[in-house]
């Protein structure tokens, strides 16, 4: 275990695996996300489960009050969090394509999860 | 072993805090260190300083503050989820307007960066959602 606190490229893995509306689960896991890369660490992002229809394109805020994701998941270049992992099964049960989402994302499959949770020095599962 | 644990279920609508709680209490009971619990989305609730519950149920806030006053585990309540949920302390009661406080020493309001700093410097960091 690493107790070097200070280190620069201590990586992060934020799990999101809630959709957009119906619970505050996806904001406050990027809220999670966002504060880990402005404190200076790593941070990579797995869209998993009905998480990965956080990044089908025009979230918006929606009748209920709740501030939609899209503005936040437009920042996370200038929050350096780059690596958007997304569970390509997830993907193919909803009728999705890589192709069809808001951003550039990098598909993973079931057999490459465990290998992912184990490479990250923490993860955090919302 | 330095563990860290984060809440994420409120008291009594889910199991997560009493799970937590269980899992706090072994954890010491074995000889290991509970450093900081950290409160987060609805878990925030777990630290409202006027919970009354029935006498014959546990009293989950007395509960976790007797992790702090027993085995000086620090109580910390994400201060952006806690004051959406109305979750002041006297500081941020004032700083608000408003009349009482609902949290209180030991809990204390914090930023999410102490969780990221909770879950990189303790061995391990366990999470207990709904």
């Amino acid at each position: 275990m690493q107790d070097d606190t200070t280190k620069a490229s201590s990586q992060v893995l934020v799990i999101l695996r809630h959709g957009p509306h119906g619970s505050s689960w996806l904001r406050e896991g990027l809220d999670a996300a966002l504060v880990a890369a402005a404190f200076g660490r790593e941070v990579t992002l797995l869209f998993y489960g009905e998480g990965v229809t956080a990044l089908v394109e025009g979230q918006g805020a929606g009748p209920l009050g709740q501030k939609g994701t899209q503005p936040t998941l437009e920042m996370l270049a200038m929050y350096d969090i780059e690596t958007l992992l997304v569970d390509q099964q997830a993907l193919d049960e909803r009728g999705l394509a890589a192709s069809d989402l808001l951003l550039p994302v990098t598909p993973l499959a079931p057999s490459q999860l465990a290998a992912t949770l184990a490479e990250h020095e923490l993860v955090l599962n919302f | 072993m330095r563990y860290a644990l984060l809440v994420q279920g409120g008291p009594y609508s889910d199991q997560a805090a009493h799970s937590a709680l269980r899992f706090a209490e072994a954890v010491v009971a074995r000889g290991h260190r509970l450093e900081t619990v950290f409160f987060y989305h609805d878990g925030v609730y777990n630290a409202a300083r006027l919970a009354a519950p029935p006498q014959d149920e546990p009293h989950l806030v007395d509960r976790f503050r007797a992790l702090h006053d027993d085995h000086g585990t620090q109580l910390k309540v994400c201060i952006a989820a806690g004051l959406r949920r109305g979750l002041l302390d006297e500081r941020e009661a004032a700083r608000h307007g408003k009349q009482g406080h609902s949290l209180e020493a030991p809990f204390e309001l914090t930023g999410l960066g102490q969780l990221i700093d909770a879950g990189l410097s303790h061995d391990r960091l366990i999470t207990f959602s709904p």
